[in-house]
């Protein structure tokens, strides 16, 4: 039954580092493009992008925390006694990342939609590479099992945790970059689908570059995960690697379909990648899944809740998409109001684009 | 908490205790004041939403339209800071985890739930303005309040069974053996105290929005859409005053069968003792007497059991070592928050019976100027009503943080940093409060500048229509 619980805790792993790791990406493409004058339409995408679901993709990383407490608590106590500083740090990054999203966008003065843009975008690096980081500690066998603090700095700041952080960034930003395409040629900006393309492909060159120097770093520095890497996880490194290298070439040959699915794919099978790599084990080689995991009574419930919780969102999110790419209706049986909404249109329009442009 | 926190050789040793203390304190009081409003706001906003389609009221359509997008900030501002919380449980309490996470944290599991609904269905609500027909758009938001409701109670479901732990066995060693999550979530003190905070949030959203719209009335803006705005959030609030009494009545005997030393120190009873008077303020001194306050005589050892009553025997403080009850100074925070909560408890009450009363035999709300300037605070008094009576609750239990089985100083993390993390978040939550109602004032200007309804500047909203290219040159110049 562990087992059965260890998986729903990377199927939401994964859940969160391909919808939550996207927004982030999004985020370090925001702080990169450049001055309010040539970065207004990346950013107007951006926005676009994840205005919709980046509440209901933050929401996994809740899910995250809470099954690892409640099915695995000697981990979790270990885990934030060691990890402490890292983990708090991205805990204010998500508070300022979240509350300058959610302000920028109902800003209109150019001046705190800078203040609140650049907060956002530096926090949505900051965060990721902090989970990678703590992900690297984790990784190799850093947090000691029983409860207890290993080392507050080296856990995090080491050769493993530095690929984990760098990795995790260069991955959503790669992830982004690769949807954001995909929203470019949907709302018919050609322009903006060649503008992230370059930037898709290019991600695509560092995470690859990453991966491959992580792996030297991985043998001296991590050896369990080294070992389950090469061995039990193997086939998802191989998958990885292959979708990996097809969405870079659909991305090079600017196919229309296939990158998207493929980059998923290849991030998606690079998480599992870990997830087998370290099992049984929670915390490497100190703490299996079985001897962490708390008793049958709780582990039944957060399988129940689980799977009520799939029942829910899955639904929810076909709709939530659904509606995103359905046109807009006239509001039946208040004609007036719909007239009033086709009024309003054009006049909002150029205020806001007035003042992101000025 | 302040007796750890400002004692000198805490901060110079850097006991995290008191910070850590102090840091769950502050993130737990900032996220509660957004609670209500993530729970309630979406009820009224349908309220509105409702008659606007009903009766085809224009007014009632605005206020929807734009409750909708208020709501949108406040959800995602109460979403981070309740994100903070998870990661607190570990960071502050890693031991607290570590023994009780198994069944402290199964109402959690199934909070989840409810946050993807809520998260989910308000973005497909805003969305939905002008994607989806009225009717189904107006049941697109039903998810929103459902899920509200079991949200909170899921939350306070946890925080309950830290008053009264139950649902599971422990081995020889003292640690969890076995759990049965239903008696986790369904714990004694679980039913009252979720019914009282739920009630509570209904409470303090209605008076929160109306005191908004009264402050506009006052200056002047009494037109009919600001008057409906009133009528809707003044009476969902004035429902809930009376019952909050009821339900805080019931909650108040439970803790005097439950958790006698807590009562002990809301009634500031020293001394076990029959016919104890109800202290209306005064304060407890260190040698274990009361003094100050006005003592209404033999009201407490009533209002505990009226079927006794004044014969009521009432336990008092010293029946329990010191170190298994609160501090003095403790005893004080807690009755002082318990007279502030019950005393303005009352007086939202009376300003509600007001309210109600008029509509009964005037059909119309109270015109008088007293009224309006009395709904115009009624907002911040509930915050600080609700405020006040966390504080009774989470003070009242130490040195407890499982009621009987664990002691704070026993569950706190290791770490000496917390105090700069103390200071850090002190400082990004002061100026995220700060910029959150600035935002929202921000907007209400602009929407009564412009007027009309524009669907794509609230955090969950779709974005603008996209600009042609030819054009977005013409409009950067
Ligand atoms: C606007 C809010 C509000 C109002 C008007 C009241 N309360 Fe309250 N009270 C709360 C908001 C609240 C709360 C913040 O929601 C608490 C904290 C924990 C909980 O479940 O509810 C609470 C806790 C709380 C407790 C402590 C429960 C415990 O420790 O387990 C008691 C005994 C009462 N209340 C009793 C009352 C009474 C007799 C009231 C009558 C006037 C009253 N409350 C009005
Ligand atoms: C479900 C809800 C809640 C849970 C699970 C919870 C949990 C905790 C925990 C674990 C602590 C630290 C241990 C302790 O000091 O006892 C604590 C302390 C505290 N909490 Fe809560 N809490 C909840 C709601 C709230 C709310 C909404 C408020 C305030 C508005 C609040 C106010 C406090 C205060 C003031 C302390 C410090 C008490 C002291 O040390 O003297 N709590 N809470
Ligand atoms: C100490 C305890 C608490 C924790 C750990 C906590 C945790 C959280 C988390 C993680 C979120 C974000 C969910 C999302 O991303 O959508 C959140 C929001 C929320 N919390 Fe809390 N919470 C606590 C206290 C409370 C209490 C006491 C209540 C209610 C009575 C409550 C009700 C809500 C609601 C309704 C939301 C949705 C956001 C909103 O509507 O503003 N929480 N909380």
């Amino acid at each position: 039954m562990s087992t059965a619980v260890a998986v729903v805790l990377l199927v939401a792993v994964i859940a969160y580092a391909v919808l939550g790791g996207a927004d982030f990406g999004a985020g370090f493409w925001d702080l990169t493009a450049g001055g309010p004058q040539r970065g207004a339409r990346p950013r107007d995408l951006v926005e676009r992008a994840i205005g919709p679901v980046w509440e209901a993709n933050h929401v996994w990383l809740i899910f995250i925390l809470v099954i690892l407490w409640t099915s695995f608590p000697e981990a979790y106590a270990s885990i934030t006694l060691t990890l402490f500083v890292p983990m708090m740090i991205a805990a204010l990054g998500i508070v300022l990342r979240g509350a300058s999203f959610a302000f920028r966008k109902t800003v209109v003065a150019l001046r705190y939609r800078r203040i609140f843009g650049a907060a956002f975008a530096a926090s949505s690096v900051l965060v990721p590479y902090c989970m990678g980081a703590i992900v690297g500690g984790i990784a190799s066998g850093r947090v000691p099992a029983g409860g207890v603090a290993g080392d507050p700095a080296r856990s995090w700041i080491n050769p493993t945790s530095v690929v984990g952080g760098v990795l995790a960034v260069a991955a959503a930003a790669y992830l982004a970059a690769v949807y954001l395409v995909q929203d470019a040629r949907r709302l018919d900006e050609p322009d903006m689908a060649q503008h992230f393309r370059r930037r898709a492909l290019v991600s695509a060159v560092a995470v690859a570059v990453i991966a491959a120097a992580g792996a030297f770093v991985l043998r001296a520095d991590a050896g369990h995960l080294f070992d389950g890497l090469t061995s039990r996880a193997l086939p998802a490194v191989i998958v990885s690697g292959v979708c990996g290298v097809g969405a870079l070439v659909l991305l090079h040959r600017d196919a229309s379909r296939g990158a998207r699915a493929l980059g998923v794919v290849a991030v998606a099978a690079a998480v599992a990648a870990w997830g087998l790599a370290q099992s049984p084990y929670v915390l490497p080689e100190s703490l299996t899944f079985s001897a962490a995991a708390a008793p049958t009574g709780t582990l039944t419930a957060v399988l129940v809740a689980a799977v009520l919780a799939v029942v829910v969102v899955v639904p929810g999110f076909v709709l939530l998409f659904v509606l995103d790419r359905r046109g807009l209706l006239p509001a039946e049986g208040l004609e007036d109001e719909a007239d009033d909404v086709l009024e309003e249109r054009p006049r909002q329009r150029t205020h806001s684009s007035g003042h992101d442009g000025a | 908490m302040l007796a750890t926190s400002l004692d000198p050789l805490a901060i110079t040793a850097l006991d995290p205790l008191g910070w850590a203390r102090a840091q769950m304190a502050l993130t737990l009081m900032f996220h509660i004041v957004l609670v209500p409003l993530g729970v309630s706001w979406a009820f009224m906003t349908l309220i509105a939403n409702y008659r606007a389609l009903k009766h085809h009221d224009r007014d009632a359509l605005m206020l929807a339209q734009r409750w909708s997008k208020y709501m949108a900030v406040t959800f995602a501002v109460g979403a981070v800071t309740g994100t903070v919380l998870s990661f607190e449980f570990g960071l502050l309490w890693p031991r607290f985890m570590d023994q009780w996470g198994e069944a402290f944290g199964v109402p959690f599991a199934f909070e989840g739930i409810f946050f993807f609904t809520e998260a989910i269905f308000i973005a497909i609500y805003i969305y939905g303005w002008r994607r989806l027909t009225p009717w189904t758009h107006f049941w697109s938001g039903v998810p929103i309040v459902v899920a509200g409701i079991f949200g909170s109670i899921s939350v306070v479901a946890a925080n309950a069974w830290m008053n009264a732990p139950a649902g599971f066995t422990t081995g020889s060693d003292g640690s969890v053996v076995a759990v049965d999550p239903v008696r986790v979530i369904f714990n004694d003190s679980m039913p009252l105290q979720a019914a009282h905070m739920l009630v509570a949030a209904y409470l303090v959203g209605g008076f929160l929005v109306a005191s908004v719209y009264a402050t506009a009335m006052l200056r002047g803006r009494t037109d009919r859409y600001h008057r409906s705005a009133f009528l809707i959030s003044f009476s969902v609030a004035a429902v809930a005053a009376p019952i909050q009494m009821g339900v805080g009545d019931s909650l108040a005997r439970w803790v005097y069968d439950n958790q006698p030393v807590k009562f002990a120190a809301i009634e500031l009873v020293p001394t076990t003792s029959s016919d104890v008077p109800e202290t209306l303020l005064g304060r407890l001194d260190a040698d274990g007497t009361v003094s100050g306050g006005i003592p209404i005589p033999g009201l407490a050892s009533w209002l505990s059991d009226p079927s006794t009553g004044r014969a009521t025997v009432v336990q008092g403080l010293d029946t329990v070592p010191p170190d298994a009850r609160p501090t003095v100074g403790q005893v004080n925070i807690v009755h002082l928050s318990w007279d502030v909560m019950v005393g303005l408890g009352t007086l939202l009450f009376l300003l509600a019976a007001w309210y109600g009363l008029t509509w009964l035999f005037r059909r119309r709300m109270p015109r008088s100027r007293l009224f309006l300037v009395a709904a115009a605070t009624s907002g911040v008094l509930a915050v600080i009503a609700m405020e006040a009576g966390w504080i009774v609750t989470e003070v009242g239990r130490q040195p407890w943080i499982v009621y009987g089985l664990m002691k704070v100083e026993d569950a706190v993390t290791g770490n000496t940093g917390v105090w700069l993390s103390f200071i850090v978040i002190a400082l990004v939550y002061l100026a995220v409060g700060i910029t959150t109602v600035l935002v929202l004032r921000a907007m209400s200007r602009r929407f009564r500048r412009a007027g009309g309804f524009v669907d794509h500047d609230a955090p969950y909203a779709p974005s603008e229509p996209p600009t042609p290219s030819v054009p977005e040159q013409e409009e950067v110049r």
